[in-house]
C-alpha cells in the first residue's frame, strides 16, 4: 500500500510539473510586437543565446490582466531566451553581484546604488551607439549625479515621495509635511518602516538636506521623529496599501505610482506634493561587470526604450516614465497623469539619495534604533512574557516539589 | 472509553484551531476576490485562477520548485536511506553515536550559516574550475539533498531499530543474496519511515527561502524567492491563488494517506481475525 502511495506521489508530482511546463510555454509564445525601427545592425548571430536579467519584483510588464509580455516578445523578435529573476531592494542586489558566483547581463539598481556600483568598478560603460532609443529618454533625466556623464545607465523607471491622505478624514487641502506631525490625526498616520525614507520626512519638514553628514542635523531629525513617533500608528513598508485601501489609516508618506493604484480600490485617497520639497528616486538599466553577453544586453535595454514596450511597462509599474516617446503616446493609459508628471508651477523641490558615508549611516541606525525603543508601546508585552514566563517556572518548580513529596 | 468534552476544553480546541486556519481561510477567501484589494472584498470571481495560468514567469518559478523538491527529496531519500542502514549497521556505540551527532548538525545548525557556507564554497570551487556563474540549478539541486538529508535519516533510523536483525538472516537462510533479503524483507519493513522521510524532505525544500536565497542563480529562481522579491510594491492575488491550490493539493494528499493507511490497518486487523 504505501509503494502504491508512494509511486502516485511521484507520479502526480511530475505530471504537475510537466503539465505547468506546457502552460508556460503557451503563454511565452502569445504576445507578438509590431514596431520596426530602422535598425541598422544585424542582431542574428545573438539567435539562441541567453540574457541574464535581474530586476525588482513586480516591475515589468509581463503578460498578466491583459498586458504585454514584454519578455516573449523580446524572444520572439530576436530569439534571445531571457533568464529572469528578481530582488526586493538595492542592498540585496549589491549583495548577490558582490558575492559572484553569478553572471547578470542587465540589472536595474536605483540611483543611490548605481553610484556605490560605479565607485566600486562594479559596472561596464555601455557602448550608447547600440542604444538609439536613447534618444527618447528626456533631457531633464540625463546627467545624474550618479552617472554625470552618461556612460553607465540608461533611465527605466523615476518617481517622487508624496502623502496620501483620506478626504474624509483630513480636512482641506494640506500641502506641507506637517500633516505628519498634526496631533489631530494621532494614531492614524503612518510612516515608513526603514531609516532613510523615515528620517527624510523629518529633514524635507525641517528643511535639511537629506545627504547632510552633519550629525547636529541627523540629531534635529531624530527630535522631530520621537515628537512624532506619539502620534504614528505603525511604521509600515508595503502594509500601507491594505491599511490605506481599508481606510485603517489616514495619512501615509508613499510613492505616486503606488498612491494610483491605491486610488483604484478606495476613491476617497488623495495625494499631494510637499511643498518642502521631497525625495526623488531613478532606477536605471545598467551592465555589471563581467557581463557574458553584453551585446544582447545593449540589444535588451534599447528595446525596453522602443516607445510600444515602454508603455507597457509604463503602463504595468504605474511609477513615471523617463521616456519622451511614452509621455506623447496616446495608448498611454496615465498620459499626462497629473501625480505622475505634475506640471511645471506645481514641481516639487526635488532631492536624490546619495550613498551616505558610514560613520553618517552608523549614526542614522542608531538613532532610528533608539527611536524603536523609544516609544513604551512594547513594555505591556514585555510584562505580559514576564508574567507567562513566571507562571510556567512556577508550574514547574510546583511539580517537581509535589513528585520530590511523593516519593 | 467515550466522553464527553466539556465546554472549556471545546472551547479551547476551537481557539486553537482557528489560529491554525484562519490565515490560511482568509487566503482562501480573498484569492476569489473580483478587485486586487487584500483589503475590500468585491465580489468573487476566478479571475486570479485564470491570471496565475497566464503568469508565464509564476509557472516557470512553480516549475522549477516542483523539479527541485521532487528530484532533492528524493535523491535525499535514497542517500539517507543508505546512509540510516550503514548508521545501524554500526556494532560500537560510540562510533555510530558519533557519526549520528554529524548528520544532526545540519538540521540544528540556523539555516542562514548552512546558506551563506554553501554559497562561498560552491563560488569557490566555481573560481577554481574558472566557471563564472556557477550559482544555479546545480548548485540549488545539491544545497537542497543536503539539508534533507538529516531528516531522511531521523526517520528511517528509529523503523530500522525496530526491525528484528534476524529478519534477513532468516531471508538468507531462505535462499535469498544478502541484496534480495534487503529489497524483499528489510525495505518493506522501513517503507514506513522512509516513506515520511520523503515526504518530510518533499515539504521542507518545497518551501526553503534562506538557503535558496544565497545558492540560487539567475536562471534558477523558485516560487518562494519570487513571492519574497514581490514584497516591495505588493503580492499580487494570483499567489493566493497558487497558495489555495497548493494547500488544496497537500491536503488531498494527507487524505489520501490516511485512507490508504486505515485501509491497511483494516486488513492487517481481518488478517488477525482469520489467523484466529
Amino acid at each position: 500500500m504505501m509503494k502504491k502511495f508512494a509511486a502516485v506521489f511521484l507520479v502526480l508530482m511530475s505530471v504537475l510539473s510537466l503539465s505547468l511546463t506546457a502552460f508556460a510555454d503557451e503563454t511565452t509564445t502569445a504576445a507578438t510586437t509590431t514596431t520596426t525601427p530602422a535598425e541598422e545592425k544585424d542582431y542574428s548571430h545573438l539567435e539562441g543565446t541567453t540574457l541574464y536579467v535581474y530586476n525588482w519584483g513586480e516591475y515589468i510588464s509581463d503578460g498578466s490582466e491583459g498586458s504585454l509580455n514584454v519578455l516573449a516578445a523580446f524572444k520572439e523578435k530576436y530569439g534571445i531566451t531571457v533568464q529572469y529573476s528578481m530582488y526586493d531592494s538595492n542592498e540585496d542586489l549589491y549583495a548577490k553581484l558582490a558575492a559572484g558566483g553569478t553572471n547578470y547581463d542587465v540589472i536595474i539598481p536605483s540611483d543611490y546604488m548605481i553610484a556605490r556600483l560605479v565607485a566600486e568598478n562594479m559596472l561596464e560603460k555601455i557602448d550608447f551607439d547600440n542604444i538609439p532609443n536613447y534618444q527618447y529618454i528626456a533631457d531633464e533625466h540625463k546627467s545624474t549625479y550618479f552617472d554625470p556623464k552618461n556612460e553607465y545607465s540608461v533611465p527605466y523607471t523615476v518617481g517622487m515621495v508624496g502623502i496620501i491622505y483620506n478626504t474624509k478624514v483630513v480636512d482641506g487641502t494640506p500641502d506641507s509635511w506637517s500633516l505628519m506631525w498634526d496631533e489631530k490625526y494621532s494614531g492614524q498616520i503612518l510612516n515608513f518602516n526603514n531609516p532613510r525614507d523615515a528620517f527624510s520626512t523629518a529633514q524635507f519638514l525641517l528643511g535639511q538636506d537629506a545627504n547632510s553628514e552633519a550629525p547636529a542635523d541627523w540629531e534635529a531629525a531624530f527630535e522631530k521623529l520621537k515628537e512624532q513617533k506619539p502620534l504614528i500608528q505603525n511604521y509600515v513598508m508595503d502594509e500601507v496599501f491594505n491599511k490605506m485601501e481599508k481606510g485603517e489609516a489616514a495619512i501615509a508618506p508613499y510613492y505616486a505610482g503606488d498612491f494610483l493604484s491605491m486610488a483604484d480600490n478606495n476613491p476617497d485617497l488623495a495625494f499631494f506634493y510637499p511643498k518642502e520639497g521631497t525625495n526623488i528616486f531613478m532606477d536605471s538599466m545598467c551592465i555589471p561587470k563581467g557581463a557574458a553577453n553584453k551585446e544582447a544586453a545593449e540589444l535588451f535595454i534599447n528595446f525596453m526604450l522602443e516607445p510600444e514596450i515602454a508603455v507597457a511597462n509604463a503602463d504595468y509599474i504605474c511609477y513615471a516614465s523617463p521616456n519622451t516617446a511614452v509621455l506623447e503616446s496616446d495608448d498611454y493609459e496615465l498620459k499626462g497623469n497629473e501625480y505622475l508628471y505634475p506640471a511645471e508651477g506645481d514641481k516639487p523641490e526635488t532631492q536624490y539619495f546619495h550613498a551616505l558615508p558610514k560613520t553618517t549611516l552608523d549614526l542614522m541606525n542608531s538613532y532610528w534604533n533608539e527611536l524603536g525603543i523609544a516609544g513604551s508601546s512594547n513594555t505591556a508585552l514585555y510584562i505580559a512574557l514576564a508574567g507567562v514566563a513566571v507562571v510556567v517556572i512556577a508550574a514547574f518548580v510546583f511539580a517537581a516539589v509535589r513528585k520530590k513529596k511523593r516519593a | 472509553m467515550k466522553t464527553k468534552m466539556s465546554l472549556p476544553s471545546k472551547l479551547y480546541t476551537a481557539m486553537i484551531l482557528l489560529f491554525l486556519y484562519a490565515p490560511i481561510g482568509v487566503l482562501i477567501a480573498f484569492s476569489f476576490n473580483a478587485s486586487n484589494s487584500t483589503a475590500v472584498f468585491e465580489g468573487f470571481s476566478f479571475k486570479w485562477y485564470g491570471e496565475l495560468f497566464r503568469d508565464s514567469m509564476t509557472l516557470n518559478a512553480l516549475r522549477n520548485t516542483l523539479i527541485i523538491a521532487v528530484g532533492s527529496s528524493v535523491f535525499a531519500t535514497v542517500l539517507g536511506t543508505a546512509a540510516a542502514v550503514g548508521i545501524n549497521a554500526y556494532k560500537s556505540k560510540p562510533i555510530k553515536n558519533s557519526v549520528m551527532s554529524v548528520t544532526n548538525i545540519p538540521m540544528m545548525n540556523p539555516e542562514i550559516v548552512t546558506g551563506i557556507s554553501m554559497m562561498f564554497l560552491f563560488v569557490f570551487i566555481g573560481r577554481m574550475l574558472s566557471v563564472s556563474n556557477v550559482l544555479g540549478f546545480w548548485t540549488l539541486l545539491i544545497a537542497h539533498i543536503t539539508f534533507n538529508l538529516p531528516y531522511v535519516i531521523l526517520n528511517v533510523l528509529p523503523k530500522l531499530r525496530q526491525t528484528d536483525v534476524h529478519l534477513s538472516e532468516a531471508a538468507m537462510d531462505l535462499g535469498c543474496t544478502p541484496a534480495k533479503a534487503f529489497f524483499k524483507v528489510v525495505l518493506p519493513a522501513i517503507m514506513p519511515g522512509i516513506l515520511s522521510g520523503l515526504i518530510m524532505a518533499f515539504t521542507l525544500s518545497l518551501d526553503d527561502f534562506i538557503i535558496s536565497h544565497f545558492v540560487s542563480g539567475p536562471a534558477s529562481q523558485t516560487l518562494p524567492l519570487r513571492i519574497y522579491a514581490m514584497t516591495k510594491k505588493r503580492v499580487t492575488p494570483d499567489m493566493y491563488a497558487l497558495s489555495t491550490l497548493i494547500f488544496v493539493t497537500i491536503l488531498l494528499l494527507l487524505l489520501l494517506t490516511n485512507l490508504s493507511q486505515t485501509r491497511a490497518d483494516k486488513k492487517a486487523n481481518k488478517i488477525v481475525k482469520i489467523a484466529k
